[in-house]
Order: structure tokens, then sequence, then C-alpha cells
């Protein structure tokens, strides 16, 4: 095996495989999700925990982001006289793509993975296969709480970001750049129209469905050990991450393309 | 496809076997664990599998319970196939399996009681109330006391968390309950308490068990036969009394603790 092209070949075959489980399993859980029976105790007990304890995480990423989006299109602006437009712009981007690209990295890490060790700390200590012995199905009792809440919180945490990461542009700008707040305000309300508010939620909705679906699969598939619990949470976060961005990049080209 | 037979139907029927595996093999990658195990378990028998440690013992069973599907072979629970069981029928049959994780298995995230009573409340669909007052008394029949059903698997020790499964695998009255090494990790007088209990549960309900272990002592407490698994095969089995004169240069090896033999300690 010193044969690159023969490396090549199977990276790509293991690629594709990979994507495939990754596929099937999604289906499987979407399935479950969208059928009953459903337990509702478990999910209302991930939506706390996925949305309302990721709300601190989220809110301080996104003023940040705001902060520093401000002060980078002030600067930018600037050289062409254009410096008036900072809270057009900031709302814009934060609406559109970095709200729901900062929330759904962040709960790459914080969501992701730790769906991702919680699972595979249970596969490798045998309660998934105790569950299927007490008729339970993992997919049904496991999976789809973590997907529907991921799916149905992730919105309004975008819904949160966006909020917070203008009122980061705002701070900045009426403190530090000189803005009047109330002008700043108007143009902000003036400029964002709801389709721009609607393409950041699509993209909450789709990331949610990554996170849940990548942290059930690699914890699912844990291997024995505290490494192998270890390695699945690591996994998860970076192909949550990924899918998050590359996904991303798709959505916002596509609503381009229809004009949404 | 049959319908599953009731126990009371079952046991009409003479000779047939509750649990039969015929020539079952299981390979994980290259390496082939199950290379054709024929076993069978009659309708309330005690039956000991013993062998050494990663000889495939677990995932016999796990084939048995049908979590893992066998590559080749047959397994049929009460003249049902267990790999071709699929919705209400494999719930249906899973219903009269019990299964004692080697690991315990409780899942950490709920109390005592909850563990107990997990399939009467999410499979059975009966209250929480009704559930509750069930799990205790169950937990009774394996001497826990009702104090102990509202506390998390990770507040009691070792022993009692092996009851709690003990209890949760026997709570919907199975046909069938697999132990997989339920003394192993236990001192010697819990371990002998375990026996006891898995005795009591056993005859009490009439149930057939499979026993996993490599505790000699357990092994002939609790066993009416004993089978050994060794390379993929049951190499020998007989009545319990008989297991110190097998005969067989294996059995006779593993059952006195000798590292000398036919049988490589796996280090
Ligand atoms: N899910 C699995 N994937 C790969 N190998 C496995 C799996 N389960 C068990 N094995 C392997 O099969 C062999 C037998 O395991 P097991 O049945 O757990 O042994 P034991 O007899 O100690 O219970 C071991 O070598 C183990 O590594
Ligand atoms: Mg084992």
């Amino acid at each position: 095996m010193t044969n690159p092209l023969q490396i090549i070949g199977r990276v790509t075959l293991g690629l594709f495989a990979e994507i495939g489980r990754l596929s099937v399993f999604a289906g499987r859980v979407a399935t479950a999700a969208v059928t009953p029976r459903w337990y509702l105790g478990e999910i209302l007990r991930q939506m706390v925990r996925i949305g309302f304890y990721s709300l601190p995480v989220v809110g301080l990423s996104a003023v940040f982001i705001g902060a520093a989006l401000a002060l980078n299109i002030y600067e930018g602006g600037s050289r062409y006289g254009a410096e008036q437009f900072v809270p057009n712009i900031v709302v814009l981007g934060i609406s559109r793509e970095l709200g729901a690209v900062i929330t759904g990295l962040m709960l790459a890490g914080r969501v992701s993975a730790g769906i991702a060790a919680e699972i595979g700390a249970m596969r490798v200590t045998e309660q998934i296969d105790a569950l299927e012995t007490l008729s339970a199905s993992p997919y049904r009792y496991l999976y789809a709480p973590r997907f529907l809440a991921a799916v149905a919180t992730l919105p309004l945490l975008v819904v949160a970001a966006n909020i917070i990461g203008v009122m980061g542009g705002w701070l900045v700008s009426v403190y530090g750049l000189g803005f009047d707040s109330t002008v700043y305000l108007r143009n902000t309300v003036d400029f964002v129209t709801r389709d721009d508010i609607l393409v950041g939620l699509i993209k909450a909705v789709l990331f949610g469905g990554i996170i849940a679906v990548m942290g059930c699969y690699q914890g699912d598939r844990s291997q024995a050990g505290a490494t192998g619990v270890g390695r699945a949470a690591t996994l998860s976060m970076v192909g949550a991450a990924v899918l998050v961005l590359a996904f991303n990049y798709v959505l916002s080209t596509l609503f381009v393309e229809i004009g949404l | 496809m049959s319908p599953a037979l009731s126990a009371k139907e079952y046991y009409g029927l003479p000779n047939s076997p509750i649990l039969k595996l015929s020539s079952v093999e299981k390979s994980f990658g290259a390496k082939q664990v199950l290379r054709g195990v024929d076993l069978d378990v009659a309708p309330g028998q005690s039956l000991v599998v013993i062998g050494g440690s990663g000889s495939g013992k677990s995932v016999m069973l796990k084939n048995a319970l049908g979590l893992m599907t066998p590559d080749k072979g047959q397994i049929l629970f009460a003249g049902q196939d267990v790999t071709k069981a699929t919705g209400k029928a494999r719930e249906k049959m899973r219903a009269r399996i019990g299964m004692l994780f080697q690991s315990g298995a409780l899942f950490d995230s709920l109390t005592v009681w909850e563990n107990v009573a997990f399939r009467l409340i999410n499979s059975e669909g009966l209250s929480r109330r009704d559930a509750k007052e069930r799990a205790v008394e169950t937990l009774k029949k394996v001497r826990l006391g009702a104090d102990v059903a509202g506390l998390y698997p990770a507040e009691i020790s070792g022993g009692m968390q092996k009851r709690v499964a003990l209890a949760r695998a026997i709570t919907s009255e199975p046909d069938l309950i697999f132990f997989d090494e339920p003394t192993t990790g236990l001192d010697p007088i819990t371990a002998d308490a375990i026996n006891d209990l898995i005795l009591e549960m056993v005859r009490g309900l009439g149930a057939a068990a499979v026993t996993i272990t490599h505790d000699m002592a357990s092994a002939r407490k609790i066993a009416d036969e004993i089978a050994m698994l060794f390379e993929g095969k049951i190499i020998w089995r007989g009545p319990a009394a008989d297991v110190m004169q097998s005969g067989n240069a294996y059995v006779d090896q593993f059952v006195s603790g000798r590292a000398d033999g036919p049988i490589q300690p796996a280090l």
C-alpha cells in the first residue's frame, strides 16, 4: 500500500462508505422522529439541555462577533466614506450568516460532542443493548428526542443570537464609533427584511439536525474504553462543525439563486 | 411467520427446547469468534456456559438475544427464529426474555425503581404509580428495601447494582433469563448471595436460565448442566455433578485453573 493512487482510492471509498452509513443513520433517526411513539418527557428534557443551557455560550459568542463585525465594517467602509452603512451590513451579516453559523459551531462543540460522549458511554456500558432487550428502540428513546429538541430549539437560539449580535454591533458603534443610538437602531430595523431572518432560521433547523444526528451517530458507533468515547466526542464535534459550514455555503448559494 | 407460543402452550410440547442454537457462526473482520455453536436449552433448565475470557461467551448471548446477527446458523426461541422476528413479534419475544448484562448496564440517568420498572412504563404502558409499586415489590424479592428505590445507580454499591439489574431482568416474569458473569467483580460472600438469588428467581418463575461464568463455585451451585465454549464451539456438555471428572482435557484444565495444559492462557 505505498502506491499513492491506491491510498487515494482507499480514502475516497472509505469516505463514501462513511457518508452512506451516516445517511442511513440520519434516515432512521428522522423516521423515528416523525412516527409514534414519542417520549415527551425525554424531548422536553433535551430541549432544556440543548436549548436553554446553550443560551449563555451563544449569547457571549454573538455579542463579540457583532462587535468585531461593526468595527471591521466601519474600518473598511470609511475607506470609501461609507461608514454610515455599518448598521445595515451588521444586521444583514448576522441574520443571514453569522447568527446561525456561530450558533451552529458553538453547539457542534457544546451539544454534539456532549451527546456523542453521553451516548458513547451508554454504548460501551451496554445500556443501549439493555434498552433493546427492554423493548425500547434507542432510535425512539434516545436519538429522536435529541433530534427533535435540537431542530426545535436551534431557531430560537438563532433568534437570540441575532438580537444579541446586533446589540454587540450597536454597543461598539454607539460607544466607540460615535453613532447616534436612535439612528443606528432605526437603520437596523428599516433595513432588515423578513427574508433575511427567514434565511437564518431555515439554516438553524438544518444545523440542529446535523448537530444531533452527528452526536448520536458517533456515540452509537463508539468503541469500548475511555479513548473510544473521547474519540466519538472529538469526531462528532469536528464532523458537525465541518458539515455546518459546508451546508451553510450550500444553503447560501441556494437562497441567492432563488432570490430569498 | 408462526406466532410465538405462550409459555403454557409451549410446555405442553415435550422435549422441544425453549432456546436452540444451530451451527451459529460470527466473525468480526478477520476474527472468527463463533465457529458453529450448537446449544439446546430445555424449559426450566439451568445451563451454565464456561469458557476463557474473550472466548466469545458474551457474543453468543448477544446473538441469542438478537442484539447481534449471526453470519451463519439459526437461533430459535420457543420455536421462532430470533433473527427474523420484527416489530410486534420481536417485542413480544423480548418481553419473554430477561438479560442481566456483564456490566449491569443500569440506566444511570434513571433512579433504581425507574430502572426496574422501565419495561412496565415504556413498553407495557403502566402508570408511573402502578409501575413503582411493582418495582418496589420486585426489589423486595432481591432483598432491597424501598429506601433504595429513589436512589441513582451511582449512589449504591456494586453488589446492590447487580441486584437491581437482576430485578430489572425479572420484572416481566420471563421464560428465559440470560446471566452474563453475574458474580464477576463481587466478593465471595456477595457473589454467593447473588447465586442464591439467581436460583430463587429461576425456580420461582420456572424460567430457563443460561448463565455465563468462569466462577466454578457459582457454576456448580446454580447449574443443572454445564457446557464449555472453546475456540468458537461447545466442546463438552454434561450434568453439573460430572464437571470435575469430565474426562475432557480442556474442561479438566479449566475447572482446576491450571496454566499448563491444552489451553493456552490468553495473555
Ligand atoms: N462488537 C464487537 N466488535 C468487534 N469485536 C468484538 C465485538 N464484540 C466482541 N468482540 C470480540 O469477540 C471476542 C469475544 O468477546 P466476548 O464474547 O465479549 O468474550 P467473553 O467470552 O469474555 O465474553 C473478543 O475477542 C472481542 O474482542
Ligand atoms: Mg463477556
